[in-house]
């Protein structure tokens, strides 16, 4: 951007905000994937959020809350921070939610500052988005939150050779060096680390590499989609399955919307996580039974779903703190240390790293009344921070 | 040893699923002249077809490929006839591109409306399913299929060019539409007939290429440089030409796939550049005149 256009867009922003709160309606834009292959995270977003303005009203305080939805489609950062400006030049939101990709929110956090608007992420898991601005606080995951789990359950599960296999970008990246330093710190080895390229679709040279390396246990992680399903059918089919080879991951691969498409080959499979939709809880009951109600069907209930219903939570929090007014600062202090009883379990706002610490489980992909879930099998990480964020 | 044996039978069965869904594109190209950028969306409209016939209807495998087949070729009638048609041959290159990837866009709009936007399976019959042992690796039962597939539909082809009365017709209208008119071939329902040809391939290779292409949505459009990639280092029109470029560009991707997977479609797109360098007409492709 230019010199010019960029002292222009702060004119008008600063105009946008000199303003008054326009009729006391709080605007609060959600940037997430509505269309594309991602559509169904997306539509979790606006279900989450849905839900919990079904259980808590509109109002916070006297002030209105609505929510504008904007498309980010898929990996477009220039998109996603055309979206943002848009969202807070013309429709003067107050707060930016949402954001399904990592580098679609690096786009958006330079405008946070400038414009005094707080983002709350809802998905996008790179551990260093939330360092990109103060105003940014995460309802989500993060790799390295749910990955330490795994490393550290493959030791308990005796594995001695691990071989890494990661979708090559940024969230995979993280997943790689989180598993392989938990890994090795316990005295396991990684004899192959593989980055498949992102449009990869057949996987039998991979699978062939890693039986080569003489591996016991794979850990993997892929964006869910097209690739996982392949994935997976590989490694039963190249006979990796049957060898004994063990498949480890993080839930990413097998969300609950994906399981019908990859099928049976995915039984057994463990998987560390935060959330899974089979968690029992009366939380977690009664949120599945609402999301219903605002149109979640059969198998569409996604981790964006919790997300965004406890993002939700949070900005009303902001809300009422701020008392509607435009005062970013306050916003996020006074969410740091929040905690509350989520449907995945108790969680709070680390006052630190402004990212959500939660309990991980470990689940594993089973097969109850004919329906794939992922079944958690009673072991938890309990109050995970993200570890990247934490250790430094 | 084991690696290159692993290796070719990898490379002979992605080769022969580029080889059965870009056959037909290559057919359109060679004899119609048309650059059918659709191709992809009607291979995914068969990808759909079958995996909703197996998995709604509860059909076998052998019945969904039948189904998704005549249900692709039925799809693209009234394209066909309304659109098509008017470009064989004679129309303008920007005229077909635009109209072909608008057919694509409107496919790939339906089809996200229709079937939802996540990735759909096509379940395999117990006999095509899990690992079958090579003796020097397990490889899946399916890839063997593939293969199979590969080889029936090259000799098939060859044998209804070259050997059948519809082929003879073909090639008449092929070298010189206007005397073949003259002579009593009706070209409409030789292009009509090949047409559907090509689309009932495409679909074919679609359904059985699904375990390596999987079907989604923007399968249309992903996929689609590949297909056009094959065509053009092997020849539009020419059969051992596709054959031939299916097989050295599918030896090229798993080969870098095997040996430094992080450089990604590096090695394909070299075979593509030195090829073309080398034949600007692909393989085994005539110069248009």
């Amino acid at each position: 951007m230019t010199k010019m256009s960029r002292s222009i867009l702060s004119l008008a922003m600063m105009a946008a905000m000199a303003g008054p709160a326009s009729a006391d309606v709080i605007k609060v834009g959600v940037i997430g994937t509505f269309s594309g292959p991602y559509a169904l995270f997306g539509k979790n977003f606006k279900m989450g959020i849905d839900t919990w303005v079904a259980q808590n009203g509109n109002k916070v305080g006297g002030h209105t809350v609505e929510f504008v939805y904007k498309d980010e489609e898929g990996p477009n950062p220039a998109k996603s921070k055309a979206l943002a400006q848009e969202l807070i030049v013309k429709d003067k939101v107050q707060y930016l939610a949402g954001i399904y990709f990592t580098p679609n929110a690096m786009a958006v956090a330079p405008l946070l500052e400038e414009s005094k608007t707080p983002l709350i992420v809802m998905n996008a898991a790179t551990s260093s988005i939330v360092e990109k601005s103060p105003y940014i606080v995460r309802t989500s995951f993060t790799m390295w939150q749910n990955t330490v789990p795994a490393a550290k359950t493959a030791i308990k599960n005796g594995a001695k050779k691990v071989a890494i296999a990661v979708s090559d970008y940024g969230p995979g990246i993280d997943a790689e060096a989180a598993f392989k330093k938990t890994f090795e710190a316990e005295g396991g080895a990684v004899v192959e680390a593989i980055r498949i390229p992102l449009n990869t679709t057949d996987f039998s040279p991979i699978m062939q590499k890693i039986q080569a390396a003489g591996a016991d246990t794979i850990f993997c992680f892929l964006p869910s989609g097209p690739p996982t399903i392949g994935f997976f059918k590989a490694y039963v089919d190249n006979g990796l399955k049957a060898a004994g080879v063990k498949l480890m991951s993080t839930g990413d691969i097998v969300t609950e919307i994906d399981l019908p498409s990859i099928g049976d080959s995915s039984l057994g499979v463990l998987s560390t996580y935060h959330y899974a939709v089979s968690h029992q809880s009366p939380e977690n009951k009664s949120f599945l039974e609402a999301m219903a109600k605002v149109g979640a069907g059969p198998d569409e209930v996604a981790m964006t779903g919790i997300a965004a219903y406890d993002g939700a939570r949070v900005i009303y929090k902001m809300i009422e703190a701020t008392n509607g007014q435009r005062d970013p600062a306050k916003a996020v202090d006074s969410v740091k240390g929040m905690n509350w009883v989520s449907p995945r379990g108790t969680v709070s706002i680390d006052p630190e790293t402004r990212h959500i610490r939660q309990n991980v489980y470990l689940r594993v992909v089973e097969k109850v009344d004919g329906k794939l879930v992922n079944k958690e099998t009673g072991a938890v990480f309990s109050d995970q921070p993200d570890w990247a964020l934490s250790k430094r | 040893m084991g690696l290159v044996l692993s290796i070719l039978t990898d490379a002979l069965a992605y080769g022969m699923v580029l080889f059965i869904i870009s056959i037909g594109l290559s057919i359109m190209m060679g004899l119609m002249r048309v650059v059918n950028l659709a191709h992809g969306a009607f291979a995914m409209i068969g990808g759909y077809l079958a995996s909703y016939a197996m998995r709604n209807l509860g059909v076998d495998y052998g019945v969904a490929i039948l189904i998704a087949v005549l249900g692709a070729i039925a799809a693209s009638v009234p394209f066909e006839l309304l659109l098509y048609r008017r470009i064989y041959r004679n129309a303008d290159p920007l005229i077909q591109v635009l109209m072909t990837i608008g057919i694509t866009f409107f496919i790939i709009g339906i089809v996200n409306f229709v079937f939802g936007p996540t990735v759909k399976s096509i379940p395999l019959p117990a006999a095509l399913n899990g690992p079958a042992d090579l003796g020097f690796r397990m490889i899946p039962t399916h890839r063997l299929f593939v293969i199979a597939c590969g080889v029936v539909t090259a000799l098939g082809l060859w044998w209804l060019v070259e050997k059948t009365e519809f082929g003879i017709r073909l090639r008449a209208a092929v070298d010189n539409s206007g005397m073949a008119d003259a002579l009593g071939i009706r070209t409409e329902i030789v292009y009509g007939a090949t047409f559907a040809l090509a689309i009932g391939l495409g679909a074919f290779g679609g359904v059985v290429g699904a375990e390596i292409l999987p079907i989604e949505p923007f399968y249309a459009l992903r996929y689609m440089v590949t297909f056009l990639v094959v065509v053009s280092v092997g020849g539009a029109g020419s059969i051992l030409g596709a054959l031939s470029a299916s097989m050295l560009l599918g030896l090229a991707d798993t080969t870098g796939k095997y040996l430094a997977p992080e450089f990604g479609e590096f090695f394909f797109y070299l075979a593509v550049i030195v090829t073309v360098v080398l034949f600007p007409h692909g393989l085994l492709g005539k110069a248009h005149a």
